[in-house]
């Protein structure tokens, strides 16, 4: 099927290598080991695996099976259709990293374009290729920042506002090593990021917050930014990039690392991934950022070309010296986050961010209108989340939703249990009045029910 | 930009034109809310251009690319294999792309089922007790790897353990990865058949020893033809033995670490089980661990927590390793990139990744004996997937292994991996899979002996090279002094 | 091959050199030209920082490579050069002039002698090209 060698081919070649039968060439494995009996289904033909698969892909329902309310750092947005017809060009998506620039102009230059993309959206000087996700970006910046002090500064301050699954990962990383992960009233999301100033000293390498934060909550960092700086340490934001189509961009609150989850550009749920990490910071911190960069310059013809540059500081030149492991990126997820900005553009983002805001704005009048519910933090801007509480346990709500063809908003009680009653509900383009609207009803009803 | 300088195609912001619109998106159907004073953002500075411009500009760019599905890619230890076009939709299906992670679990069954079967195989395939999936790249599975080293010898109370050695040959993103989770790197040199340097490992292996982190074969290509003893030396000092897995497509269904005595391996889904690289990324990297491992993975991961009563059909779940070092992304790995690999396995069974071993080794050993007699081959024994050839010849003094990738590039190839390993002179690193036809062979090695006459007889043509190509060589001084990162650098 | 080596300078195995008249430090002809074009150095000391023998002061970089430069000798820190962040190309062309990268105040000049003078530092660059 995809090895197209002839058993005449393959006669061939083992003669002009010298030895007898294909087992030879493996004569350097212990005997013993050769050839273990795997225990595998039978090989399937194109149509029996494509039947299989559609079996198990027909036992989820999707987003599109319900009227989603359901965010908490993946979310329901609109895919135009020319984002994935050129994820699908086989020039892009059968190609390796750009390591030969002379036969890798397409990818080069649209990750040049995506790091200037990137800029434009957070307000920064300069991006990388790409990272992971908005969980390892975070993790990333927390690196970057302890060596951006040569680790003189072992302290970085995270919010406790922070998506969980980031926090989660940023412990994974480095608990056992050297840098202290402090995050003040950690296990609880609701203070605002006054909170942190106390933490900050002149240990501290990083101070970073999301924006808007898990609770979807909006605030002015520029105080937070200044305490930060006042102590020497670096400033950082993780932010949903949609959000930056209305809302001040880091940049101009003195951010000096932007990461974000950039799955809202453009990239399907897909289950949790594959997703697309983005970081940006300060031109002066270039060479402390990880991941791939491409550089403009020119070819030996004269014209305009891009290539990976600052080569010098990635693990495959320093080794153990590298500040970073991190080597294959997400670039096809860039490719569509580019593909995305550049459809949508100036205006583009602008309405669908502010379509975004008005629906959710919508959602949370309606909502906490209702007997029995009101909003978490009614004096705190946000942009398409809000923090829902509810009259009873946000899983026995969901349970009800779904008979109503509702997937429910996320149960905040997952992560921090005193918020047992609490629901994070996220509103975007996909959402409908009339589906608003429902949800109401729907949650009206399941109060008044367990009333009666 | 100086003005001489000549644009081939034009970037985003120059095909922008004040006004233009690529997507409609309906009026919004509810009472407009009031902006929160103070946090609206004043400019929001992105081109602006219709649907066809952008898709012209893209299919434009995609034309400069070299790819697999343009022609033979023998890029070395990248596994450049063909990406099978059926994986690509069942990765498209609704039913997995529009799959929220965190919809309540009796909605996801068939995701969690992928997940399931996907670590179940992989634990067949590979001899080990446990898989999670969540790692998102190859040196994200070695972060993982070494951070499950290093929490297994602190659970027992060994926390002086701290040295990791790594073989010279090995990838750089072993060392960075061991150094990244706070360890010790002690490189160990090799011996010249290509082997570990067994002296040089035993005089390592004592009690500070975390463990060894072995590629096998290794980036020469070549099996470990003392794998019994490095196993065995490791252990004896209370180590563990790390794979990485770059390389496993040499060894499907003929070896398993596992069996070999190996305790935690990384495997690369991008490379071994066809999943696209996509101009890099995204991969995936899932870890399998031995029986002692299991509880330090990350997770969650897909399990059967119940049986359906009345047909007892299995019931997934998520669950989190009970001494699990914790997750090391968000929500489960690149789900996307599962079932394309599990596309995969199903559709090559047993036999068929057995096959896939034989004809990459048969393949790799066919170009390493027709061209050992035109390039050097300083470790020139039976090889695996791959091998590492030098680039020079002592009567061809001003050519390097760069000019003879360069003009590869003429005859249509994308260049095998260059100067790595480190420890061959102008390394030239091919590996040409299973997915390549004797007659795509035939035509690399053809090109690859007139590129060694002329290296002799025209040198000057190997310099300028590649001639064909819609680019020349670029100017990678200039990039790095000059450092425009972003179009917003050309203001400056 | 042949690098230019001053006879009045002392050198390292790691291919810096140092002035033992004024305290300068920099890295060596035939480490430029390992490197090739150098595009980034980056001084990690400051000035009134105490180091030691074999301590980094510096890294320099090229498009292929990256180098650290350790103290040839123990001492203090007295100045850096700040210009060779915008001019990295005078490590190529100038390597024991404008690229001087620190001057330091040496603690102690017996470890001058543990140094390899300007014949023996060539002898060990030669050696190397075989």
């Amino acid at each position: 099927m995809y090895t197209p060698l002839t058993p005449d081919e393959r006669q061939a070649m083992l003669q002009a290598i010298g030895v007898e039968r294909i087992e030879d060439l493996f004569a350097d494995v212990p005997a013993r080991y050769r050839y273990p009996k795997l225990n595998l289904p039978p090989a399937m033909s194109e149509m029996e695996v494509t039947a299989e698969m559609q079996n198990l892909a027909e036992a989820n329902l999707t987003v599109q099976d319900f009227i989603t309310f359901l965010g908490a750092g993946a979310y329901h947005h609109y895919i135009p259709a020319a984002v994935d017809h050129i994820l699908r060009r086989g020039e892009f998506y059968t190609a390796y990293t750009p390591y030969q620039p002379e036969v890798s102009q397409g990818t080069l230059h649209a990750i040049f374009e995506f790091q200037s993309l990137v800029c434009a959206l957070t307000g920064m000087e300069t991006a990388n290729a790409s990272m992971y996700d908005g969980a390892t970006a975070v993790a990333e910046a927390v690196n970057m920042a302890y060596h951006v002090f040569r680790g003189k500064r072992p302290k970085a301050v995270l919010s406790s506002a922070l998506h969980p699954q980031y926090l989660a990962t940023v412990h994974t990383y480095y608990d056992a090593s050297d840098r202290e992960i402090v995050v003040p009233h950690e296990g609880d999301p609701t203070p605002g990021p006054d909170a942190l100033i106390e933490a900050i000293d002149e240990r501290t390498s990083l101070v970073m917050v999301q924006y808007p934060d898990f609770l979807g909550r909006v605030y002015d960092l520029s105080a937070l930014a200044q305490a930060a700086h006042d102590k020497g340490a670096l400033f950082g934001v993780a932010v949903n990039p949609l959000a930056l189509g209305l809302l001040k961009p880091p940049g101009d609150f003195g951010a000096d690392i932007v990461t974000a989850e950039g799955q809202p550009l453009g990239i399907p749920l897909s289950f949790g991934g594959p997703y697309l990490g983005l970081f940006a910071t300060r031109k002066k911190y270039v060479r402390k950022m990880a991941g791939r960069i491409v550089g403009e310059t020119v070819d030996t013809r004269g014209q305009r070309a891009y290539v990976l540059t600052l080569t010098a500081r990635e693990q495959h030149i320093r080794r153990a010296r590298a500040t970073s492991n991190i080597c294959t990126n997400n670039a096809l997820m860039a490719l569509a986050a580019t593909v995305y900005l550049g459809l949508l553009g100036k205006d583009g983002l602008r309405k669908v961010a502010e379509i975004n805001y008005h629906k959710a704005h919508y959602a949370a009048q309606r909502l906490a209108s209702l007997e029995g519910y009101e909003l978490a933090f009614p004096e705190v801007p946000f942009f398409n989340e809000f923090t829902l509480k509810t009259p009873l346990p946000v899983a026995e709500i969901n349970r009800r939703l779904l008979d109503y063809g509702i997937l429910g908003g996320y149960d905040l009680a997952q992560d921090f249990p005193h918020l047992d009653r609490h629901m994070l509900i996220a509103v975007t383009e996909m959402n409908s009045k009339d589906q608003i609207d429902l949800l109401a009803s729907a949650l009206d009803e399941i109060a008044r029910d367990a009333a009666a | 930009m100086s003005e001489q300088i000549k644009i081939r195609e034009p970037l985003l912001v120059e095909l922008s034109s004040p006004g233009r619109r690529g997507v409609r998106f309906p009026e919004s159907d509810v009472p407009p809310a009031a902006l929160p004073a103070g946090l609206v953002r004043e400019d929001l500075p992105l081109p602006e251009l219709s649907e066809v411009d952008v898709v012209r500009h893209y299919t434009r760019l995609s034309q400069f690319n070299h790819a697999v599905d343009i022609d033979f890619y023998p890029l070395g230890s990248c596994t450049m294999k063909y990406n099978p076009k059926v994986n690509e939709d069942m990765a498209r299906l609704p039913g997995f792309a529009h799959v929220h992670p965190l919809q309540p679990e009796e909605t996801v069954q068939g995701a969690l089922a992928v997940m399931y079967y996907l670590q179940e195989y992989l634990k067949e395939i590979t001899g080990l007790a446990g898989v999670s999936l969540q790692p998102a790249a190859g040196a994200h599975g070695e972060l993982t790897g070494v951070l499950i080293i290093r929490a297994y010898h602190r659970s027992r109370g060994d926390a002086r353990r701290n040295k990791i050695l790594v073989p010279d040959s090995a990838h750089g993103t072993n060392p960075a990865s061991s150094a990244m989770s706070g360890m010790r790197v002690v490189e160990i040199p090799s011996d010249a058949r290509g082997n570990i340097d067994l002296a040089k490992l035993k005089a390592e292996c004592d009690d500070t020893l975390a463990g060894l982190m072995i590629t096998n074969p290794n980036t020469l290509g070549l099996f470990e033809e003392h794998i019994e003893e490095v196993v065995q030396a490791v252990h004896e000092a209370g180590g563990l033995v790390y794979g990485d897995g770059a390389n496993l497509n040499a060894l499907l269904g003929v070896a398993r670490f596992g069996d070999m005595g190996f305790d935690v391996v990384h495997l690369n889904l991008h490379k071994t089980f066809s999943t696209p690289h996509g101009g890099g990324g995204p991969g995936s990297g899932p870890v399998a661990v031995a029986e002692h491992l299991v509880d330090f993975l990350p997770g969650p991961i897909a399990e059967i927590v119940d049986h359906d009563p009345d047909d007892d059909t299995p019931v997934f779940g998520l669950v989190m390793p009970k001494r699990s070092i914790g997750r090391v992304k968000a929500f489960y790995g690149h789900f996307g990139v599962m079932v394309r690999a599990l596309t995969y396995i199903l559709t090559l069974g047993a036999e068929g990744l057995r096959q896939v071993a034989e004809d990459a080794v048969l393949n790799a050993n066919y170009l390493r004996v027709m061209l050992q007699d035109t390039y050097h081959i300083p470790y020139n024994r039976l090889c695996k997937h791959e091998f590492v050839a030098e680039g020079r010849w002592e009567d061809a003094p001003g050519v390097r292994a760069l000019d003879i990738s360069k003009r590869l590039m003429d005859f249509g190839f994308h260049p095998p991996t260059n100067y790595f390993p480190l420890i061959v002179h102008e390394a030239l690193m091919i590996e040409p899979t299973e997915t390549e036809s004797k007659r795509t062979l035939d035509a690399f090695i053809a090109a690859m002996k007139q590129i060694a006459r002329e290296a002799r007889e025209n040198p000057q043509v190997l310099h300028e090279a590649p001639h064909t190509t819609p680019f020349g060589r670029v100017d990678e001084v200039k990039a790095a002094r000059e450092l425009v990162l972003t179009w917003f650098d050309w203001a400056k | 091959m042949s690098w230019k080596v001053p006879a009045h300078l002392k050198y390292t195995k790691n291919d810096e050199w140092i002035n033992p008249a004024d305290g300068t430090v920099g890295i060596t002809d035939y480490a430029q030209a390992q490197l090739s074009d150098v595009v980034y150095v980056e001084i990690t000391v400051s000035e009134g920082d105490e180091v030691a023998q074999g301590d980094i002061v510096a890294t320099v970089e090229s498009v292929k490579a990256a180098a650290d430069v350790y103290a040839p000798v123990s001492g203090t820190v007295v100045a850096i050069n700040d210009e060779l962040a915008d001019t990295p190309e005078v490590v190529n062309s100038d390597p024991y002039g404008d690229a001087w990268m620190v001057r330091l105040e040496i603690a102690n000049p017996e470890e001058l002698d543990g140094l390899m003078d300007a014949a023996a530092y060539e002898k060990y660059c030669e050696e190397r090209e075989h």
